[in-house]
């Protein structure tokens, strides 16, 4: 790729020295509670934490009484700067680690966290010296807490720039933060929200269940001629076919921003 | 975690070499040349690390390998690396 790339790449990204220094901190569990039949909505008071903005993640280590350890990221749902740290993390059922978070940790537990992690998949408001183009949302399953975090710091900035969020998650009973979501569309921030059922629709649901498609996609998303920037976050496999389309679709590579998860 | 994720995963691994998010940083393939923020490139994680590609021409980028005593990178496949102040 030529040079030019690498300036336009500097023009879209946010300056590293704009999100907080990620260290190593004690986390205690200050609340817990099922968010959907498969995830936990996890509140967590994090001693020594510098904030972060919308969109970062944190690595969450675990240490056996034997000395081994494992680690893994989980999006953050809240951004500012409290120390208090909101997370939605999914039961990976074959997984080392959140079944432990979803199914065992309670409140007064305490974590090892480092972070706040990535300034790559973040957004900021206007105000803040972020980027006025408009913005495309797009989830899949639990990829929606990154994105959920960084519609509310718009609806809280109460900033002008157009957003849209295209949601796809397998029956009602799996959206996470539904009554936050419903209240970020009604605020007065600018945000429609669609939905994409693959298994199960509510009840008198225009369509049939099935996956997402490269014409919902096309129908629901902001054209690429309004330029806006789009960020992706879900399974890998999801992330890839959205983020395929959305090039076929005529958006700039460049101004499409992913997060995968992994798994299928 | 089966398949691949993406660099913004390899942020904390990474916090440990460098005082800066360098998800963020571009940096040059070796292989291709292509230049890209590290959040875009593709990451297969086993338990003993991660290895970094680049998502055109595969060429491995970087292996990072933690063993919880010591953490380990090897940045053989980038040719250069800028970071945005």
């Amino acid at each position: 790729m030529s040079d030019a790339a690498t300036t336009e790449a500097r023009t879209i990204g946010p300056p590293v020295s704009r999100v907080p220094r990620a260290g190593w901190h004690a986390a205690t569990v200050a609340a817990t509670r099922s968010e959907t039949p498969s995830a936990a909505r996890i509140e967590l008071d994090v001693d020594g934490w510098p904030g972060n903005a919308a969109g970062q993640h944190l690595d969450i280590r675990l240490t056996a009484e034997d000395g081994y350890t494992a680690s893994r990221s989980y999006s953050i749902a809240s951004s500012g700067g409290s120390t208090r740290v909101v997370l939605a993390v999914d039961r990976v059922p074959d997984g080392e680690v959140s079944p432990f978070l979803v199914d065992v940790l309670q409140a007064g537990d305490m974590l090892e966290v480092h972070g706040p992690l990535g300034a790559f998949f973040v957004w900021r408001p206007v105000a803040e010296g972020g980027s006025p183009r408009p913005v495309q949302l797009i989830a899949g399953g639990s990829g929606i807490v990154p994105l959920y975090a960084i519609a509310q710091a718009h609806a809280d900035a109460d900033d002008p720039t157009p957003f849209r969020l295209l949601y796809a998650v397998r029956t009602p009973d799996d959206v996470y933060f539904g009554d936050e979501l419903a209240a970020l569309a009604a605020a007065s921030a600018p945000l429609a929200i669609d939905h994409v059922y693959s298994r199960r629709t509510p009840e008198g649901w225009p369509v049939p269940a099935g996956r997402i498609t490269r014409e919902a996609l096309e129908g629901f998303a902001i054209p690429a001629g309004e330029r806006p920037i789009v960020y992706v976050c879900g399974s890998t496999g999801f992330v890839e076919r959205v983020a395929d389309w959305l090039i076929e679709l005529g958006h700039d590579p460049r101004d499409i921003r992913t997060e995968r998860f992994g798994g299928t | 975690m089966t398949g691949h994720v993406d660099g913004n995963a390899i942020a904390g691994p990474l916090a440990d070499f460098f005082s800066f998010d360098i998800t963020t940083a571009s940096g040059r393939c070796k292989g291709c040349g292509t230049v890209q923020e590290f959040a875009r490139t593709m990451v297969y994680v086993s338990g003993a690390g991660s290895v970094v590609r680049c998502p055109h021409c595969d060429n491995v980028l970087a292996v990072l390998v933690d063993t919880g005593e010591r953490a380990w990178i090897d940045l053989g496949g980038v040719s250069s690396i800028e970071v945005r102040r």
